[in-house]
């Protein structure tokens, strides 16, 4: 498969970006910066893998910056204040597992409303995750009233800040994901319709695939891995911004294109989009220590974007 | 008419591949001023491709095309067309949302000295291209509105509204009446008498004595022949486009029909776009095990919509029953098709057939997963013996399993669709087109499964535009014209002329 070349070449982007950050800074290959790096990509890296799938089955999904923010501060607010139904006079109190429910199952919901959006409606989906990217940041406001929830406890805190065998909790959710959502992707029934719908859809439904059916669990997906980033992103502050997750859907569109998955569906992989987002964080982190100023960093930045996927296109044009 | 009029268009030495396939072979062709060149061939000897080439879709691999004498390089259509090189396509390349006058003269409107479009203008001026080509259509209806044979006129009107040296028309009376033909032929004396230089792709040899000066005859992307048109008789020409003695109809075994396994009943499909009209209307047919039913019919008639209806892709807006096995099914969606045994090979491999980027093994076996599932995982190893049996056992030529599929030619793309079917043990078999655009080899090839699987008691429904074909294979006809079911014969009862009668519209 093609995308394996294209594996193959951010690869080899991303040990020449390392090799020149190296030469360039003496803080930047200790093990403490690697560490530091794995554990800032990880949130964009849950988002990546459910854009990924999203992606690959032909769609787009706008809204998981959005539906981040609404999943933590979900999650945040029934943990600290839990949930008052006045009609029973009751008051519900959430442990940090009922939170953590709560915070992904918000983000399956909404990516579930996504997928039907898109499918019995015929919406596309961009139009369709903008109208969801508008509402969940909506929603996020009404529930937090503009504020942030702070003070979530230690236990909690500790998804985004705590250390297990000398790895950040992070690194070991993400990297789980990941290693999940490559079975998924390669070795499973499911994933082998993700290639197919996303190659050609018609030709997917004329072979009795259950089109609408995948393109719902895809955007479910999408929408319960946003959760689980909005979980990580509150943990590590110990508190839920309204605004959390501004713009990072453009990011994690950024490191899946990078890491050689096509825009128009149905060539790509999760390993890729690992690479993608190990590149992002790499060059963010480097010109960081370089001291190079952010706007110059979101210039270069864009000229990456544009050269991957220039590079790629060459590429599927020759075969 | 002179014998020699002046070579206006030479192509000279063209090659073109496409992945798996030499689609032409060092072919050379000259059109003069003031003559028809025929272009004969079965589907997939490479005519269309020649004259894509000539008139700037796509730039041959190697050779030159010159245009009175000097070479020129087209990028794209419109500097063909620019050059005076005008096409009217097989496919209809229409905006069925514009009016016809839109539709004519679409990218160059005529202006005001506003640079708005001059509506009236192009209105009047469509209006006398109709008149001249005797469509009693408003130019300013819908194009979508028309009959598929009216559209067809409007895109001839839409090539001779420009002062073309070279106009090339690939079946352009695939789809059109006897009087709208005559009409077409008329222009096209008119168009001789002024020097332009015609090619012309056809199938129908009766045309041919009346308006061709020339004919070529091209077979597997090659040049056969070429000589004036009445230096050949009927017989020759045949000949050379098939290149071996014409397959004759007898050396189908003859089936032995078991249960009935399809009957539909009335099944009628409302037409898209406009309210009140049908795609199909009433049509009934039954398919025994063992058994081959041809569908026949032009452009329009309803071949493909038929199988789609069946297939359950057309769940609202169609009527009518349909059992499988004697029981009455509903039939709401390919995956309801699938359930209850049928299977089918669309008309357009590419873009409906197969996943291009995914491999052989891939394709093969995307009907059949959730056979291949072991503890929710695929089973591989189970997968490559799938795909290999099927490989196997439809003779599919492919370097390996992993084999993009966009790769193989368009005969072992079919067979790959064939071999991904009968994984799933279908009991009706629903071929639209089974053989357009595979080479002659593999044509046989096809038909050869094609007798296997009905000998294994499949029942097979084929749809085909190609005559021959139809009565190559078929145990019984089924012709349609214009959604409806006009005629039905059986295999000692049919014939070229009367199969085509029957699907003429009058």
């Amino acid at each position: 498969m093609p995308s394996r070349f294209a594996k193959f070449q951010s690869l080899i982007a991303l040990v020449l970006m390392v090799v020149a950050m190296t030469l360039l800074s003496d803080k930047f290959l200790t093990p403490d910066n690697g560490w530091n790096i794995l554990r800032q990509i990880s949130v964009n890296l849950c988002l990546s893998i459910g854009m990924t799938l999203i992606i690959l089955s032909g769609g787009i999904d706008l809204s998981v910056g959005a539906i981040l923010a609404l999943a933590g501060a979900v999650a945040a607010g029934v943990l600290k204040h839990g949930v008052a139904i006045p009609m029973f006079d009751v008051l519900l109190q959430f442990t940090v597992f009922g939170a953590i429910v709560c915070g992904i199952g918000v983000g399956l919901a909404l990516g579930c409303f996504n997928g039907l959006v898109v499918t019995r409606f015929n919406i596309p989906p961009f139009v369709a995750t903008l109208g969801m990217f508008s509402i969940a940041r909506g929603m996020t406001m009404l529930w937090t009233g503009g504020f942030p929830i702070t003070g979530l406890g230690e236990e909690f805190g500790s998804l985004g800040t705590g250390i297990f065998l000398g790895v950040p909790m992070p690194v070991w959710i993400s990297a789980g994901l990941v290693a999940a959502f490559v079975v998924v992707t390669r070795k499973t029934r499911f994933g082998r319709y993700l290639y197919a719908v996303g190659g050609n859809e018609r030709a997917s439904l004329l072979t009795g695939l259950r089109v609408n059916r995948i393109k719902v669990w895809v955007y479910t997906l999408g929408g319960g891995l946003a959760g689980v980033a909005g979980l990580l992103v509150t943990a590590r502050l110990d508190s839920a911004q309204p605004n959390a997750g501004l713009g990072y859907e453009l990011d994690s569109i950024a490191a899946v294109v990078i890491g050689g998955t096509s825009l128009s569906g149905g060539r790509g992989s999760v390993l890729g989009t690992v690479l993608g987002c190990l590149i992002i964080g790499v060059l963010n982190n480097g010109l960081f220590l370089l001291n190079v100023s952010p706007f110059w960093q979101q210039i270069i930045k864009g000229f990456v974007i544009l050269t991957a996927v220039a590079i790629d296109k060459m590429n599927t044009n020759k075969s | 008419m002179s014998d020699h009029g002046d070579i206006v268009l030479e192509a000279v030495g063209i090659s073109k591949n496409f992945p798996g396939v030499r689609a032409l072979d060092d072919v050379s062709l000259t059109l003069r001023s003031g003559h028809l060149t025929a272009l004969l061939g079965e589907n997939g000897a490479g005519k269309s491709t020649l004259m894509n080439i000539v008139a700037g879709v796509f730039p041959p691999d190697a050779g030159e095309v010159k245009l009175a004498g000097e070479v020129v390089s087209f990028a794209n259509p419109r500097e063909a067309h620019e050059a005076g090189i005008t096409m009217i396509f097989q496919e209809l390349n229409l905006v069925p949302n514009l009016s016809v006058a839109e539709n004519i003269f679409l990218g160059r409107e005529p202006l005001n000295r506003f640079g708005l479009v001059d509506a009236n203008a192009m209105n009047l001026e469509a209006a006398a291209l109709l008149e001249r080509l005797d469509l009693a259509v408003e130019p300013t209806v819908p194009l979508g509105s028309l009959r598929v044979g009216q559209q067809q006129i409007v895109e001839i009107a839409k090539a001779i509204s420009v002062d073309a040296r070279v106009l090339i028309m690939d079946e352009p009376t695939s789809a059109i009446t006897e009087h709208e033909i005559e009409v077409l032929f008329g222009i096209i004396e008119n168009l001789k008498r002024q020097g332009v230089a015609i090619a012309y792709i056809t199938h129908k040899f009766e045309e041919l004595a009346r308006i061709a000066d020339d004919a070529v005859v091209m077979r597997d992307g090659r040049l056969i022949g070429a000589s004036p048109i009445r230096e050949l008789t009927h017989q020759a020409m045949v000949q050379m486009m098939v290149g071996r003695e014409v397959k004759q109809r007898a050396e189908k075994a003859p089936s032995t029909p078991g249960e009935e396994v399809l009957r539909v009943e009335n099944v009628s499909l409302k037409h898209f776009d406009r309210p009140g009209d049908f795609l199909l209307r009433d049509v009934s047919l039954q398919v025994h095990s063992g058994e081959v039913i041809g569908i026949f019919g032009l452009m329009g008639a309803g071949r493909t919509e038929l199988l789609e209806t069946i297939f359950g892709l057309h769940p609202k807006g169609s009527e009518g029953k349909i059992y499988v096995d004697g029981e009455r099914v509903s039939i709401q969606s390919p995956v309801d098709a699938i359930e209850h045994g049928f299977a089918l090979a669309p008309e357009d491999r590419k873009s409906e057939g197969l996943i291009l980027g995914m491999s052989v093994a891939e394709n093969t076996s995307l009907p059949s997963l959730t056979r291949l599932e072991r503890f929710g995982l695929l089973d591989q190893g189970a997968e490559r013996s799938l795909v290999g049996e099927s490989i196997e056992r439809f003779r599919v030529k492919t370097p390996s399993q992993k084999q993009i599929v966009r790769n193989l030619s368009g005969g072992n793309q079919q067979k790959v669709i064939l071999g991904k079917w009968l994984s799933t043990n279908p009991k009706v078999l629903l071929l639209d087109e089974p053989t357009r655009g595979i080479d002659v080899g593999s044509k046989g090839e096809i038909y050869a499964l094609i007798e296997e699987l009905t000998a294994a008691g499949l029942a097979v429904i084929v749809v085909s535009s190609e005559l021959p074909e139809i009565l190559l294979l078929s145990d019984r006809i089924l012709v349609l014209c214009e959604g409806r079911e006009t005629a039905t014969f059986d295999r000692a009862g049919a014939n070229e002329e009367s199969v085509m009668n029957a699907a003429l519209p009058n």
